[in-house]
């Protein structure tokens, strides 16, 4: 045999019931040659570049997926931040740029379409205003368009003006979608030190940074790791660690070859692996599972954040041997209505936001698709993206904060939004104030170590 | 532009229970559309029937596409599972 039959039923054995795929192909695309002072003329140019630009994505995805054998469950496309690309533009209100993205991304067939964000860590121009302020109808008003606004970096600090400003956002996006449980918020996150090459939703756009376009892979397999995790229950940590490790790469490996592959059949070029252990809500598809598999009763008891800093790290040590371009998170998510075990956990009261917001400190995101009561003011969702954002700064890593207030739901509730995003029942929130802080306006300095240079 | 990549060789897997003919009707699907047969490994462990076969699909008469489609109404009719996959999926996977 001039293979390894071991080998080839190991791969067989991950797609067919380890629910290895790849997550999703995401393609990057520059929309600044569109900006234009006529906001119709912008929305014509942005429609025109997107479905040129994008129009064989899908079907190169498919191709691959037959080639390979192995589900490439999203095509998405990611673009320039609308607030620079409309910069520009006299009308204040974008929300008919969002409608133009939802309808290209229909066109080409695509199931997410992100870049309706704004980086205002420092400050704000015209154009981040106008953008923030036609997020919450713009998310109401399409079903593809994803949302970003990066408020804080360890080089500049916390712009807590724009802390204060996303927490009023995501509750008008969460009550401008209360039939839908505030679907608009789930579409929207806020982000510490950005990367400009992820390739997941909510938070990807097409950096400054990046080429004309971008092909931009993100890998999966939460399910390939929990069950090596589950084979070897008395494995001491050195062993569980480089068995983690080993999985991750070939699972990067995947990730690479295919981004390699629709790279070259689409004629634009390969720009990073993310190796993020993403969860869906599919059985064994979970990464609170592997946190358990490890030997703790649920997700969230004490032990929890060591663990998931053991996970982390021997993910990303296994993909960066496995790929010479990981970009975008790479780590784990650990997004509670998207992840099977993490519902479970909350339900039986073993998982609370604070021991969310400590695991935060050792993956790869952040507060991810917690649901929190409707009641939940401004101010407190403000002062929890204030905590996130000082995580990330200070620790030279991504933070981000994906928060539903549902609206009329408390604690005991549920929210469902079906397919990926999943369901969650309602986390508690603190009942004790943080208005005046923060109300107080004005910037966190950035920290110490900002100072590298 | 969609840029056709060279495919030479492929992974077929056939997972399943065993039964009669499983071989002879895979192998005559093949050999109807021009893949030669370079190496074959077969198992039976209890009653999991497991047959993993390397293909040239150099000269294939059909595209990749097709030939899969058709292996997999085949799959229906066995009661097996099979798979084809393009043999860079287990380079990439398992070597450097």
């Amino acid at each position: 045999m001039l293979f390894n039959t071991g080998e080839i039923l190991e791969t067989v054995k991950m797609i067919e019931t380890e629910n290895f795929d790849i997550r999703t192909i995401t393609m990057g695309i520059n929309l600044r040659d569109c900006s234009h002072p006529d906001i119709d003329i912008l929305n014509k140019q942005i429609y025109n570049k997107i479905t040129t630009q994008a129009k064989d994505l899908v079907k190169v995805a498919n191709k691959i997926e037959g080639e390979f054998g192995v589900p490439i469950i999203n095509k998405r496309i990611s673009v320039t931040p609308i607030s620079i690309v409309a910069n520009a533009c006299k009308e204040e209100n974008y929300t008919s740029i969002a409608q133009t993205l939802d309808k290209a991304a229909k066109e080409v067939g695509v199931d997410f379409i992100g870049g309706f964000s704004a980086l205002v860590h420092k400050g704000y121009t015209k154009g981040e205003k106008n953008l923030i302020q036609s997020i919450p109808e713009a998310l109401a008003k399409t079903d593809r368009v994803c949302s970003s606004v990066n408020v804080a970096s360890t080089k500049s600090g916390i712009n807590m003006d724009a802390v204060l400003e996303m927490g009023q956002t995501i509750k008008k996006a969460a009550d401008l979608t209360a039939d839908k449980d505030g679907l608009g918020a789930a579409k929207l996150v806020v982000f510490c030190n950005v990367p400009e090459d992820n390739p997941f939703m909510a938070g990807a756009f097409h950096g400054t940074g990046e080429p004309e376009a971008v092909i931009n892979i993100g890998v999966s397999g939460p399910g390939v790791v929990n069950n090596v995790v589950n084979k070897i229950p008395e494995a001491n940590f050195n062993q569980l660690a480089d068995t983690i490790k080993r999985t991750a790469f070939k699972i990067t490996r995947m990730g690479e070859l295919v981004g390699q592959r629709a790279s070259e059949m689409l004629g634009i070029p390969f720009g990073i692996v993310d190796l993020s252990l993403a969860p869906t809500p599919a059985i064994g598809d979970s990464v609170a599972n592997i946190l358990e598999g490890m030997g703790l009763e649920y997700c969230g008891t004490h032990g929890t954040t060591a663990a998931l800093a053991l996970l982390n790290d021997a993910v990303k040590k296994g993909g960066s041997m496995a790929s010479s371009s990981v970009g975008g998170l790479s780590g784990a998510f650990i997004p509670v209505s998207e992840d099977q075990g993490m519902i479970e956990a909350t339900k039986v009261g073993a998982l609370s936001l604070e021991r969310l917001e400590a695991m935060t400190a050792v993956c790869s995101v952040g507060l991810d698709m917690i649901a929190v009561p409707g009641s939940t003011s401004a101010q407190t969702i403000a002062a929890i993206i204030a905590d996130e954002m000082a995580i990330g700064m200070i620790n030279k890593k991504t933070t981000a904060v994906r928060m539903i207030p549902a609206p009329n739901k408390d604690v005991g509730d549920e929210v469902k939004f079906g397919g990926l995003l999943g369901e969650a029942p309602i986390m508690k929130v603190s009942k004790f104030s943080s208005d005046k802080f923060v109300n107080r306006g004005g910037r966190i300095p950035a920290p110490i170590q900002a100072l590298t240079n | 532009m969609v840029k056709e990549t060279g495919q030479k060789r492929a992974v077929l897997t056939v997972l399943g229970s065993d039964k009669v003919g499983i071989v002879a009707k895979v192998t005559a699907l093949l050999a109807k559309h021009n893949a030669n047969i370079l190496d074959i490994s077969q198992t039976l462990l209890e009653d999991l029937f497991s047959m993993i076969m390397l293909i040239d699909i150099e000269d294939l008469s059909l595209d990749f596409e097709t030939l899969n489609k058709e292996l997999e109404e085949l799959s229906k009719e066995l009661e097996v599972q099979i798979k084809l996959q393009n043999e860079e999926v287990f380079r990439y996977m398992h070597r450097i």
